[in-house]
């Protein structure tokens, strides 16, 4: 069993869900945001996704484009992305990396996937990576224990369903709704029929990300899936208190959250 | 063997070599397969191949003109030049070729609402242009810098029913509005079509949108012959993410005796950073949903590209130019705004055409070739659009407009 595994066995045993908390790397500087991972671990964050700065985020919301826009003019380089993996894992977390595509292909997947295992990542989660253009990534991050995410979607087709997991290691990325990141009012009743299309062809641990910013929306997605996937909420949260009493306070009540199933 | 079927194999799964690909979120893939679905339906249904060419002929205005250029040619080494005459189509350029296309498409899948990225602002003409003829909802997205420096467009575009969509994320230039769009059409996939304007994207779009330009050089080849008895020894078009150039490309990639030359943007000079030149300087990448050359840096972060002409300002370039630059089929050399502008300027002088700028580097690019290949040589050049959306910026650099805008004399 991966490491990953490992976390999401743990959590069954407690009875709950995993809190998966994204924080970008160098944002809003490198050195706080070494601090900020470590405020996630401490506060109960049981797998930190780091997420990579880049210039052309497609898939998400306007609070992490200006984040990442923030930490590239604060000069995010790719050594203080392993510097943040290193401060989660330091602090007691499981770290994985999400990233687009470009960065870890200019950096070459195979150096990426080596460098990622010796800093202690767990895996990469790839928003505009699909199996279908993943061959070069997946035997990379094989060689070196690093397990490939995917994400699926509600317009996955079935086949598509069993692809994709098939491909994936550790676990599940399933996108709750058709859209890009940030916070929203309601999951949306999608999400759980998505992680029972997914269950149906995949024994893998299922994460559910899109939308949750509360506690309450964290117990409401851990009736169901198997990890809950914070990210636009808490990047706000950082934003607005640089303190990070704020960023402390909210994942402390996502981990209550999932822990209310 | 005919470079044309080694092009197809190497096509196979939206590939064009190394080039092309689908790297996109999960939640596009079934948008982009009923695309393809639907794409490959039309161009084998009788039907709609009939309602798209009646639509080129009585609303576009094809087949337009090619035009020969003998006093512009006269600075181009004894060369004779020949203009394929997109400026002449309805909206001022090539882009409404595809917009008819996919917007037919749209229709056909059962949709009701286009979202365009646009640049100069021809594609989101083109594209609110079409909606107003099918009766789609429409919405262009745009850089904020773009549609200051085109405000003609934008409001052209409003005009026609669009809503314009001004975006200030990072560059606030194309590659922005083309992030920006992407956003929109996987949140309202189910209803929206997003009718991207180039040859770039995630499969099928390069094949799709090369189809509906391949009219181009099909009927550029048909004219020629008949007006010269021959094949054109240089084909040439100006680069940006190269719709005009592979729409006039396709029907001559066969013919090996025909160079094929793109010219992309060497804004301020290749060695001054501030340029749009990928061949001449990026690396092999992923932008936007395609593996292709990308301006980037070492972290495979986007550079911001330069050029004078607002089309050609873009840090990627389709994928099956990627694919004919690696193969040696077709060849991509940078012109500089300067370079453009002189080409701009001589072409309105000599020959009563004001093209776009655009064209205007492909204009550059016939005038070196011809003098480099010398006399006698046939150089058909794409204009593919009109300069009247240029005039501001035209007026500014040839020093025609005072500070407060007004004549000088």
């Amino acid at each position: 069993m991966s490491e990953l595994g490992a976390v999401f066995a743990r959590c069954r045993d407690e009875d709950r869900a995993a809190l998966v908390a994204y924080l970008p790397a160098g944002y809003p500087t490198q050195h706080d945001s070494e601090l900020a991972v470590t405020t996630l671990a401490e506060s109960g964050a049981d797998i930190i996704e780091v997420g990579v700065p880049y210039t052309d985020p497609l898939m998400d919301g306007p609070v992490i484009q200006d984040a990442a826009d923030t930490a590239l003019r604060a000069g995010f380089r790719f050594a203080g992305l392993f510097r943040c993996v290193e401060a989660a894992r330091a602090a007691g977390a499981v770290p994985v990396v999400m990233s687009y595509w470009n960065p870890v292909l200019r950096y070459g997947p195979d150096r990426f996937a080596a460098h990622l295992s010796a800093a202690g990542g767990s895996g990469l989660i790839t928003p505009d990576l699909i199996p279908d253009e993943a061959a070069v990534w997946t035997s990379a991050a094989r060689t070196h224990g690093v397990d490939p995410i995917f994400l699926v979607a509600p317009s996955s087709t079935d086949e598509r369903l069993a692809m994709t997991t098939a491909a994936c290691g550790g676990f599940v990325y399933a996108a709750s709704t058709m859209g890009v990141t940030g916070a929203r009012t309601a999951v949306g009743g999608g999400a759980r029929v998505l992680v029972d299309r997914t269950r149906a062809v995949s024994d893998l641990p299922v994460c559910v990300g899109l939308g949750v910013s509360t506690g309450d929306q964290a117990a409401e997605v851990a009736a169901f899936a198997d990890g809950v996937i914070v990210g636009s909420a808490l990047v706000a949260a950082l934003r607005d208190d640089s303190t990070r009493e704020g960023l402390r306070a909210l994942t402390e009540e996502l981990a209550q959250g999932v822990r209310r199933r | 063997m005919s470079t044309h079927a080694e092009t197809a194999a190497a096509m196979v799964a939206g590939r064009f070599g190394d080039f092309g690909g689908r790297y996109v979120p999960e939640a596009l893939v079934a948008a982009l397969d009923e695309l393809d679905r639907a794409r490959l339906d039309a161009l084998t249904d009788p039907a709609f191949q009939a309602e798209l060419q009646e639509l080129q002929r009585t609303y576009t205005g094809r087949p337009n003109p090619l035009t020969e250029a003998p006093r512009f040619a006269a600075h181009a080494g004894g060369a004779r030049i020949f203009l394929k005459r997109e400026d002449l189509n309805h909206t001022g350029s090539h882009k409404i070729n595809n917009a008819l296309g996919q917007g037919l498409l749209t229709r056909r899948m059962g949709k009701t609402r286009v979202i365009a990225e646009t640049g100069a602002g021809q594609h989101g003409v083109a594209t609110a242009t079409v909606a107003a003829l099918l009766g789609l909802e429409c919405v262009v997205y745009m850089g904020k810098v773009d549609t200051e420096r085109q405000a003609l467009n934008v409001a052209r575009m409003r005009l026609l029913g669009a809503e314009v969509v001004a975006v200030d994320h990072g560059s606030a230039t194309l590659k922005d509005a083309i992030n920006e769009a992407m956003r929109d059409w996987v949140t309202n996939v189910e209803h929206t079509h997003y009718l991207l304007g180039t040859v770039t994207g995630p499969h099928p779009f390069p094949s799709m949108v090369r189809d509906f330009h391949s009219v181009i050089g099909a009927e550029a080849h048909d004219q020629l012959l008949a007006l010269t008895g021959r094949l054109p020894d240089i084909v040439c078009a100006c680069v940006g993410g190269g719709s005009n150039a592979i729409g006039i490309f396709h029907r001559f990639v066969d013919e090996p005796s025909v160079r094929l030359v793109g010219l992309e943007a060497g804004g301020e000079g290749v060695d001054t950073g501030r340029h749009a030149a990928r061949f001449a300087t990026g690396v092999p990448g992923v932008l936007h949903g395609a593996a292709t050359f990308v301006l980037q840096d070492e972290d495979g972060q986007t550079l911001e590209s330069h050029s004078v002409s607002a089309g050609l300002d873009y840090p990627s370039v389709g994928p099956e130019h990627a694919y004919l630059n690696a193969s040696g089929r077709a060849e991509y050399h940078p012109v500089t705004d300067a370079e453009a502008m002189d080409a701009f300027a001589l072409l309105c002088r000599t020959e009563g055409i004001i093209p776009a700028i655009e064209s205007a580097h492909a204009l550059a690019g016939a005038l070196r070739l011809g003098r480099e290949a010398g006399p006698g040589t046939h150089i058909l050049v794409n204009l593919s659009g009109r300069g009247d959306k240029d005039m501001d910026t035209a007026a500014h650099w040839f020093g025609l407009l005072d500070a407060q805008g007004a004549p000088r004399e």
